[in-house]
């Protein structure tokens, strides 16, 4: 865990909701694709969480939901703005255990953790799948990033308005792998745990107070015994997870 | 400058100390800063059996502070002193101030009994004060004769200073220190949380799962202040301020209050350098205010 200061170099909308935050700073405390941030914004108390989408050595990319006053605050930063940031938190994907072909799969704001992700398991030499799934058509995002990495990309939308209509889950029947990652609303990856045929792993999301592990605000009862989603997690293993 | 105190004779190199639940058994905190800068550290709070806590969420966001329902986590006493003590050996060096509840006088006396043991452990601080657990915790807190009951019983078992904190969710907070003082306390710590309760508008649900919730956080530190200022005024026992405390100029207020050692709670999880912070600030402050022994502050 790392506190510094970013500065905002692009804040852009993909669609009504979802945001694109690429931040220039000291990014040495990150140090695997699923980790996320905890951002202090002026005038609220507790700090926004909010998962790695992309870094490098000098940059920051997240891609937030507006779901509330502070990401709505967040949302009309603009550039040469500055912000708090504590990086490197939780414990992130393991890549070890993609096999040759991992899929990927992202629900909504689940989505940009599994970027970096797939830069990464790619850079490694497997080859993976992804599968993208939303409600509609206007919500898709991060469509083009996918495949720009030369990757095979299925979009899913619930009410068919673009790609394959249904679930993420509808269209993994058609996808050959020897390992999942997945990340999103937990009934998408409750239902990933009844379909998949190999071992995988989920990142959640809980309400956080500190987001390092001291409060156990977040904690949740594993096969494993007893995780702070915000320090065990957000990752954890298909084996050791209680539905 | 001296920022030196002395809390229930022993010496601190400063009074602040991060609260209990706010700083888990310090590992987090000694990744990113030396904690043995801290006058000492009030661990998580430990049962005597283990609890995995109440359900999630357990955090909701307010103005200036924020709810907690975590409702006492803890891996229990016997690992608390197996595993989580000899790992703090190796990164804290001082005396910690070891903080127990309980959900009966037995519950308590054994905990503080088998804690009392241990070598680091310099402090008892009991908790007849959390909001968040049924049948336990605050109930013991709420009335004179249940917090002098559990005073007198742990006193008992104990050898080490034993420290009664308190809670603000009473209508006499000073007749509850009192009775902790006249049946053997060594000293009172408070405030804990302030019960409060945020709801979810789009659900129309409480945010927390457990409905309600320990409210802390700058907005309640001018409580804190009021009741501190009201139990060192009528206790000859060391009173340890906390609630809401984010500066070094909140730490000499709650002195002013009448407090001799001062506790920083939520700003832990938002700061996680908020002590350090706080205690390279507090010469700094002295010079400014002509104060050259912080325990020379006398109660205003």
């Amino acid at each position: 865990m790392k506190q510094s200061i970013f500065e905002i170099i692009k804040n852009e909308a993909l669609t009504k909701d979802v945001f694109r935050m690429v931040l220039a700073g000291d990014t040495s405390a990150v140090t695997a694709s699923g980790q996320f941030v905890n951002i202090q914004l002026d005038g609220f108390f507790l700090r926004r969480p909010i998962s790695v989408c992309d870094y490098d050595e000098s940059t920051l990319t997240l891609i937030y939901k507006v779901v509330g006053q502070g990401t709505e605050k967040m949302s009309a930063m603009q550039p040469g703005e500055r912000l708090d940031i504590l990086t490197g938190l939780g414990n992130g994907y393991n890549l070890e255990k993609s096999g040759e072909k991992p899929v990927l799969l992202g629900g909504g704001v689940g989505v940009p953790p599994l970027y970096n992700l797939c830069k990464k398991l790619i850079a490694k030499g497997a080859q993976p799948t992804v599968i993208l799934g939303f409600n509609k058509k206007e919500e898709v995002f991060c469509e083009e990033d996918f495949k720009a990495l030369g990757v095979r990309v299925i979009v899913t939308t619930v009410d068919g308005s673009y790609g394959v209509k249904g679930f993420v889950t509808d269209a993994l029947k058609d996808v050959e792998y020897t390992f999942f990652y997945t990340c999103g609303p937990e009934p998408m990856l409750r239902a990933i745990g009844k379909a998949a045929h190999t071992p995988g792993q989920y990142s959640f999301e809980e309400r956080m107070g500190c987001g390092f592990g001291a409060c156990m605000g977040c904690s949740c009862k594993t096969l494993t015994g007893n995780k702070r989603i915000c320090k065990e997690g957000p990752v954890m293993e298909s084996e050791e997870i209680i539905w | 400058m001296n920022t030196k105190v002395n809390l229930c004779g022993i010496q601190l190199d400063n009074p602040v100390i991060p609260a209990s639940g706010t700083f888990g058994f310090g590992y987090e905190f000694a990744e990113i800063y030396d904690i043995n800068m801290l006058g000492t550290f009030s661990f998580k709070g430990t049962t005597l059996e283990p609890r995995f806590g109440n359900p999630t969420p357990r955090i909701a966001e307010c103005t200036a502070g924020m709810i907690n329902a975590v409702g006492l986590q803890n891996p229990g006493v016997e690992k608390v002193i197996q595993e989580e003590l000899p790992k703090l050996k190796k990164c804290f060096h001082k005396p910690v101030m070891a903080n127990v509840s309980g959900f009966s006088v037995e519950q308590y006396v054994e905990t503080c009994r088998l804690l009392d043991k241990e070598e680091q452990v310099g402090w008892l601080e009991v908790n007849v004060s959390c909001p968040n657990v049924h049948g336990g915790g605050m109930s013991f807190g709420t009335s004179p004769e249940a917090a002098a009951e559990v005073t007198k019983a742990v006193k008992k078992v104990t050898t080490k200073p034993v420290i009664i904190k308190l809670s603000p969710n009473v209508t006499d907070i000073v007749s509850i220190a009192k009775a902790c003082e006249d049946a053997g306390a060594d000293g009172i710590s408070l405030i804990n949380t302030l019960l409060g309760m945020r709801i979810d508008l789009k659900r129309r649900k409480p945010i927390i799962a457990n409905t309600m919730g320990g409210f802390s956080g700058p907005a309640i530190f001018p409580v804190a202040v009021r009741m501190v200022y009201q139990v060192s005024g009528a206790v000859k026992i060391p009173v340890i301020g906390m609630g809401g405390v984010q500066s070094a100029r909140d730490v000499i207020e709650m002195m002013m209050a009448g407090a001799t050692a001062v506790q920083v709670g939520a700003m832990n999880l938002v700061n996680p350098f908020a002590c350090k912070e706080i205690i390279e600030q507090l010469p700094v402050e002295m010079e400014k205010l002509g104060i050259e022994n912080l325990s020379d502050i006398k109660r205003i």
